[in-house]
C-alpha cells in the first residue's frame, strides 16, 4: 500500500517502511500503539493485530513557552470529548479547557468549538486592550452562541463545560461554566472554581449548548502571594485526585509539559474512566522568562 | 457487469474481556436486467443410467435432460454424461464440449432418447469424468461459468470410499455441481458431500415426472450465472483464530475447511458461481480482549476474483469492548436469526441419524425441538415436513415420533435440513 512521496526527495514510500529507500531520511513512521508493527492501514487499523489507532483528538499534547496541555481519551470511553486551546500574548497565557457532555449529540464537537471559540476571541479582545474579566465574559457568550449553533432540529443540543485562565502580570483571572476546574498550585495551594453541580449527584447545573439558556460565566481574579502553577482539568483529573495538596505534589517542579502528562497518566493509573484534560502554566516567574517552577518543599 | 454489495450485521460492541466476535454477511448481486449473451459457459448434464432406473425413471430422465438441453442458450458448451459404473459421454461423439446450436441440440436430444437402463453406480467416476471435460474447455475458456447436474436414483455401489474421495477431490474447484436425487434409494449424505465439495445444491426429487421441470429450472439458474469462481477473502488480526466461516442462506454450507492460505493472516473461501442473487454467511473469530474503548478490526471481508485478485465488494467486521452492558448484551438480530437457523438443521440431522440408529429418545427429543424452533423462526416448510415425522401435542407440548413414516418424506426432511429463511422482519428496513 503507497503512503506517499518521502519528505526529503520526493520517492515513493511504502507503509512500513522507516527509512526511505533513496535517500535514506528518517520517515517517522509511528508503529501500532498496540503491537507495535509498523504496518497501519490508511484506514487507520494494524494490518498486524487489528487495533484502530489512536485518532488525532485520542491524545493531544500542547506545548507553548508559556504552558502546557495534555488532553487523552482515558481507558474507558471509545473518543475524547475533551478539549482543550492555548495561546500566549506576550508574557499572558490564555488557556481554555471543555468537557463535552456525553449524554449530548456530538459532545467532542460542542467542547473544540467552545475551546476554539474562547481562546480566539480572549486573545483579541485582549489584544485590543480589554481587562481579563471584560475579555473573558466576551470569550464565554461567543463560545456560548457557538455552541447554540451546532443544535439541529430533532436532536438534544449539544453541550459541553468551560474553564478558562488568563495568566499575566500579577495577576490570574478564572471564568468557568459546568464542572470543570481551576487550581492554584503552589503556596496555599486551593480550588479556584466552584462546581456548577448538584453536590450528591454530580449532575451539571450550567454548561453551553442550546438548551442552556443565558449563559452567565462565573468569573474569579486574584493575585497569587508567590510563583506557582494555574491547574486547569476536565473531571477526568479532579474526580480522582480532588485535593489540591495531592495535585501540586505532582504539578511543581517539572516542566509544564512533563507536570501535565505527570498528571494525565495519574488518571489513567486510577483506572481512567473519563476522558482526561489537564493544561497547565506557570505563573509568577516571568521576569526570568523561566518556565520551570522551582517551589521549597516546605512551601508546597 | 455484475455489482457486488456486501453487508456487515453484528453487534460489534463486546464486554470487557470478551473475546468472541460474530458477524452476518450480506452479498447482493445484482445481474444485469438482460441475460448477458457475452458471458461464456459450459454445462454438463449427468444422468444415472444404472439398473435401477429401469421403466418410468429413466423415459422421466430422458425428458429432463431434454428439458435441460432446450434451455442452453445458444454458444453454451455442453455435453451428456451416462452414468452406472463407469461413465459413458454420449453426447458428442468426441470428448470435447460442444457450442449449442438447434443442430447440436437435436443430436443431444436424439442421444438422450437411445439412453438405456444397465449397470451399476459409479458417481466420482462419472464426476471425473466431467471434470475432464471441463477442463479441456477450460484452457481456451478462462473465466467462464462451469455446471454440471448430477441425477440418480441409487447408492454409490460400484466405487470404493477412498477412489470415490479421490475422484471428489480431483474435482473439487473445476466445476459446480447440483445433484438431484429421485425416488426413496438414494442415500442423502453421499449426494450432500458431492454438492459440499462442488459447491451446489441438493434436492430430493420425490415423484419421476417432476423432473423435466426441476431441470429446467435448474438449467435456467445456471445460465443465468455471470462471474465465476468468487471467492470470499477473509483477513483476519494475527492474533486471532477462525471459529467458522459458513454460508447460512439460502442454504447452510461450511466453509470453515476450505480456505485457501492467500498469506500468513488472509485466506480465500469458495462460493462458486454467482448470478443476481442474495447469500449471506456467518462468521466467527476469536481475538485477544481489548481494553474498554479499544475498537479493533476482527476481520477484513472482501468478496475478490482471485485470479486477478479484482475485489468486487469488502467490508470490516469490528470488535469494541465497553463498560456500559445496555451496548454490549445486545444480540445482533440477524446473528440470531442464522444462529438458530444452524441449531435447527443440527438438531434435525442429529435426530434423523438417531432414528434410523434407533436411538428413540434421543430422535424425539432433537426433532420435538427442531420443531419448535421452525415453528417460531418461520421455517414453515421444515415445521409440515417434521410433522411427517413427529407429533406434538398442542395442549401438553409432549413430542411423539410417528409410526409410520413415509422414506420420502423423512429424505426431503433431511435434504431439505440445510436450507434456511430468511428473517421475517428485517429491524432496519
Amino acid at each position: 500500500m503507497v503512503s506517499g512521496a518521502c519528505p526529503a526527495c520526493g520517492t515513493l514510500v511504502l507503509v512500513g517502511e522507516a527509512f526511505c529507500e533513496q535517500c535514506g531520511h528518517a520517515l517517522g513512521v509511528a508503529g501500532c500503539t498496540s503491537c507495535g508493527a509498523t504496518a497501519v492501514g490508511a484506514d487507520g487499523y494494524c494490518e498486524n493485530c487489528g487495533m484502530l489507532q489512536p485518532s488525532g483528538r485520542d491524545h493531544v499534547e500542547i506545548e507553548l513557552e508559556v504552558a502546557a496541555g495534555v488532553s487523552d481519551r482515558g481507558l474507558r470511553h471509545s473518543r475524547n470529548e475533551d478539549a482543550l486551546a492555548l495561546t500566549a500574548a506576550d508574557t499572558v497565557a490564555v488557556g481554555v479547557v471543555c468537557d463535552g457532555v456525553s449524554t449530548s449529540p456530538r459532545p467532542e464537537e460542542a467542547s473544540q468549538t467552545a475551546a476554539d471559540t474562547a481562546v480566539a476571541a480572549l486573545a483579541k479582545q485582549l489584544a485590543e486592550g480589554a481587562d481579563p474579566a471584560t475579555a473573558t465574559r466576551e470569550a464565554v457568550r461567543l463560545a456560548a452562541e457557538a455552541v447554540a449553533a451546532l443544535a439541529e432540529p430533532g436532536e438534544d443540543a449539544p453541550a459541553c463545560t468551560y474553564v478558562s485562565a488568563v495568566a499575566g502580570g500579577r495577576q490570574v483571572t478564572i471564568g468557568w461554566v459546568g464542572d470543570s476546574r481551576a487550581y492554584w498550585l503552589g503556596p496555599g495551594s486551593e480550588v479556584l472554581t466552584d462546581d456548577d453541580a448538584t453536590p450528591a449527584t454530580h449532575m451539571l447545573t450550567a454548561w453551553l449548548g442550546a438548551d442552556a439558556g443565558e449563559v452567565v460565566p462565573h468569573i474569579h481574579t486574584f493575585t497569587p502571594d508567590g510563583p506557582g502553577v494555574v491547574l486547569l482539568c476536565s473531571d477526568g483529573l479532579w474526580n480522582y485526585y480532588p485535593e489540591p495538596a495531592a495535585l501540586a505534589a505532582v504539578a511543581l517542579n517539572a516542566t509544564p509539559r512533563a507536570a501535565a502528562q505527570r498528571l494525565v497518566r495519574l488518571a489513567l493509573e486510577a483506572g481512567g474512566h473519563d476522558n482526561v484534560t489537564v493544561l497547565v502554566i506557570p505563573f509568577g516567574q516571568g521576569e526570568q522568562a523561566e518556565t520551570t517552577v522551582v517551589v521549597p518543599k516546605e512551601q508546597q | 457487469m455484475t455489482d457486488f454489495t456486501l453487508r456487515v450485521d453484528q453487534n460489534k460492541y463486546l464486554p470487557s474481556g470478551s473475546e468472541d466476535v460474530h458477524a452476518i454477511i450480506t452479498v447482493e448481486a445484482s445481474g444485469p436486467i438482460e441475460r448477458a449473451p457475452a458471458v461464456e459457459a459450459a454445462e454438463i448434464i449427468i444422468v444415472d443410467t444404472s439398473g435401477s432406473m429401469s421403466y418410468d425413471k429413466i423415459a422421466e430422465a430422458r425428458k429432463a435432460a431434454q428439458a435441460a438441453i432446450d434451455t442452453l442458450r445458444d454458444g453454451v458448451h455442453f455435453a451428456i454424461v451416462a452414468g452406472t459404473h463407469e461413465a459413458e459421454i454420449v453426447f458428442p461423439d468426441r470428448a470435447v464440449l460442444t457450442p449449442a446450436t438447434p443442430q447440436s441440440r437435436r443430436a443431444a436430444k436424439e442421444a438422450v432418447a437411445r439412453l438405456v437402463a444397465g449397470g451399476g453406480t459409479s458417481m466420482g467416476r462419472w464426476l471425473r469424468c466431467a471434470a475432464d471435460l471441463f477442463s479441456e474447455y477450460q484452457r481456451a475458456h478462462p473465466g467462464a461459468i462451469k455446471h454440471a447436474i448430477l441425477l440418480t436414483d441409487g447408492k454409490n455401489e460400484y466405487e470404493r470410499a477412498p477412489e470415490f474421495a479421490a475422484n471428489l477431490s480431483y474435482c473439487t474447484g473445476k466445476f459446480v455441481c447440483d445433484c438431484r436425487g429421485v425416488g426413496v434409494d438414494w442415500v442423502v449424505a453421499e449426494l450432500r458431500q458431492i454438492a459440499s465439495t462442488l459447491l451446489g445444491s441438493v434436492m430430493d426429487i420425490r415423484r419421476p415426472e417432476d423432473l423435466e421441470a426441476d431441470f429446467r429450472a435448474m438449467t435456467q439458474a445456471a445460465m443465468g450465472k455471470t462471474v465465476a469462481d468468487v471467492a470470499l477473502r477473509l483477513w483476519t488480526p494475527r492474533a486471532a483464530t477462525l471459529n467458522l466461516v459458513k454460508q447460512v442462506s439460502p442454504t447452510l454450507e461450511d466453509l470453515t475447511g476450505r480456505r485457501t492460505e492467500v498469506d500468513a493472516l488472509t485466506g480465500d473461501y469458495p462460493t462458486g458461481a454467482w448470478g443476481g442473487e442474495s447469500r449471506e454467511y456467518h462468521i466467527s473469530m476469536r481475538v485477544p480482549a481489548g481494553n474498554v474503548g479499544q475498537e479493533m478490526r476482527a476481520g477484513l471481508v472482501r468478496l475478490v476474483l482471485p485470479e486477478s485478485g479484482e475485489v468486487l465488494a469488502k467490508g470490516n467486521i469490528l470488535a469494541q469492548w465497553s463498560d456500559d452492558p445496555v451496548q454490549s448484551t445486545r444480540i445482533n438480530p440477524r446473528v440470531a436469526h442464522y444462529t438458530g437457523q444452524q441449531e435447527l438443521a443440527a438438531l434435525i440431522q442429529e435426530g434423523l441419524q438417531a432414528r434410523n440408529d434407533g436411538d428413540l429418545d434421543t430422535a424425539t427429543a432433537r426433532l420435538g425441538k427442531a420443531r419448535g424452533i421452525a415453528e417460531k423462526a418461520g421455517n414453515e416448510e421444515t415445521a409440515k415436513l417434521l410433522d411427517k415425522v413427529i407429533e406434538v401435542d398442542p395442549e401438553t407440548g409432549t413430542a411423539r415420533l410417528r409410526r409410520d413414516v413415509d422414506k420420502a418424506d423423512a429424505i426431503a426432511l433431511d435434504t431439505r435440513s440445510v436450507r434456511t429463511v430468511r428473517m421475517r422482519k428485517d429491524p432496519e428496513a
